[in-house]
């Protein structure tokens, strides 16, 4: 480590020969423990050729095919993930800003709505929505895509349009209370200095929390997947293809890497973001809400 | 509303199924995110790569997809077992990696100047850990761990949507399914029960904070 810690004095020759012996017994412990796991793999076949062979092999017959799923299956779940954060961002700042300008009697609906949908399971949201637009009958065939589409990209969007509204009044309380009071002095109306002074400026510090939020989105879009609701996301494309190779393990393991790689590079961003944000001399404060706790 | 309060005995005992998968969940991904950013700020390099690893797996990776491998993957090695058994150990994993990165922001939000000064007044490591840094860590720690915690709350539907039975989800589908009640007062019904769950949770963590707050 580079940056000196806060648990440890830098350590001197003895100290690094000790941390040097830890390294190489814990190496060897890993090194145990995964020879144990790849054993047991290794006597139940899981690395046999034609568990894998479709997904990797691309002179085996299946390969096209189950890239060919993988591709719609990756489609739909960006698809779903695009249109849900589209949706939640114009929904949050909604909630957001109506929640910080009405008056204190006006607001009340909007803090029952986002205490409401923030209480609640995103999944019981998308199962909610999903049945109850049927129930109720309200057509939704007007929109484009299938209807099961767009149960998943609603649940999704009341969770995630509250959690920007919060994030966003977060990121309005963290400027200094002079900006807001320097617009009124020059008499902006209070529209104005919403516009033009103070969203402007909490949508920058925002953004790394924006991206993080995105990680959660594309995460989620999964839930459809145990719900049974019959969108073809990547998780269900997944599951289609292991129950015709009956590969659970590496299909799975494939999704689960996809998942992994993109969610990863998203994260990067969004530290990347708020380092390059920070180099520019903003509020630290507003860093706090970056990781989402989900 | 009759689906509800008709059924209030089933959905009392989907209630108390929930909150023992979330009790378990609780303890289980508190003592393993434990361990786990032990090993993150750990001076042997190799358990901090372990967790570093550990983290970027499970916090990129969804939820459903750890479960999907527990319930369909494991069994094709031997492992079988309860779906409830599953669930919970899907949950502790899933929930460990933000468990870890909430402890390890506390660490870090002590400023290095606190244990130099525990150190130049002689306290040994033990005494500079436990009397000087971790109290600081811990408190500071405690907002991210509750609201990780809460959102595990949440994420128990997900595991009750999986299907461990008996949970407040499973509840809502049996009256929905195998009774044929209509959707919309069956799943209020298990909407509230979540509800109370995290307000609750929600409601006990703002008085935590208040008690162990502190001015920097």
């Amino acid at each position: 480590m580079s940056a000196q810690s806060v648990l440890y004095d830098v350590p001197g020759p003895r100290a690094r020969r000790r941390a040097r012996i830890g390294t190489i017994l814990a190496l060897l412990a890993f090194a145990f423990l995964a020879f144990v796991a790849i054993r047991r793999l290794a006597d139940q076949g899981q690395f046999d050729a034609d568990l894998w062979g479709p997904w990797l092999n691309p002179s085996t017959d299946e390969f096209g095919q189950v890239w060919s799923l993988v591709g719609r299956g990756a489609l739909a779940t960006l698809i779903a993930a695009a249109l849900a954060i589209a949706l939640s961002m114009v929904l949050g700042v909604l909630l957001g800003v109506g929640r910080m300008m009405l008056g204190s009697v006006g607001r009340v609906p909007l803090i029952g709505f986002i205490e409401l949908f923030r209480g609640l399971p995103v999944v019981i949201t998308i199962v909610i929505v999903w049945r109850a637009t049927i129930e109720l009958g309200i057509n939704l065939d007007p929109l484009p895509g299938e209807p099961v589409l767009w149960y998943l990209v609603i649940g999704l969007a009341l969770y995630n349009s509250v959690i920007i509204a919060e994030i966003l009044r977060a990121g309005v309380a963290s400027l200094p209370s002079g900006q807001g009071e320097a617009a009124r002095a020059v008499g902006m109306t209070e529209g104005q200095v919403m516009r033009t002074v103070l969203l402007p400026q909490a949508f920058r510090i925002m953004l790394p929390a924006l991206i993080s939020q995105l990680v959660v989105i594309l995460k989620d879009t999964s839930l459809a997947a145990v719900i049974g609701l019959g969108y073809l996301e990547l998780l269900r494309r997944g599951a289609q293809i292991y129950q015709i190779l009956d590969n659970p393990i590496q299909s799975l393991f494939m999704i689960g890497l996809m998942f992994i790689l993109i969610n990863y590079a998203l994260s990067r961003l969004a530290t990347y973001t708020e380092k390059r944000l920070s180099q520019a001399g903003d509020d630290p404060t507003a860093a706090e809400a970056v990781v989402p706790a989900t | 509303m009759e689906a509800v309060t008709e059924n209030l005995d089933l959905y009392w005992s989907g209630f108390l199924r929930s909150l023992s998968l979330i009790g378990w969940s609780l303890l289980g991904s508190l003592a393993l995110g434990t361990v786990i950013a032990g090993f993150r700020v750990s001076p042997i390099a190799s358990l901090r790569a372990f967790g570093t690893g550990w983290v970027t797996i499970f916090r990129n990776c969804p939820l459903t997809i750890v479960l999907f491998f527990m319930a369909f993957g494991l069994p094709e090695i031997g492992i079988n077992t309860s779906f409830y058994v599953f669930g919970i150990t899907g949950l502790v994993l899933y929930t460990s990696a933000f468990v870890c990165e909430a402890i390890r922001s506390g660490i870090n939000s002590v400023d290095t100047g606190q244990a130099e000064a525990a150190r130049a007044i002689g306290l040994t490591f033990t005494q500079t850990m436990s009397q000087v840094v971790l109290p600081q860590a811990f408190r500071s720690a405690v907002p991210p761990l509750g609201s990780v915690q809460i959102a595990m709350f949440k994420n128990s539907a997900v595991v009750g949507a999986f299907g461990i039975g008996g949970d407040l989800y499973s509840v809502g589908r049996n009256l929905t399914s195998a009774q044929g009640l209509a959707f919309i007062p069956v799943l209020t019904g298990v909407a509230i029960g979540y509800l109370i769950i995290t307000l609750s949770a929600g409601a006990l963590l703002a008085v935590i904070e208040r008690k162990v707050a502190i001015a920097r």
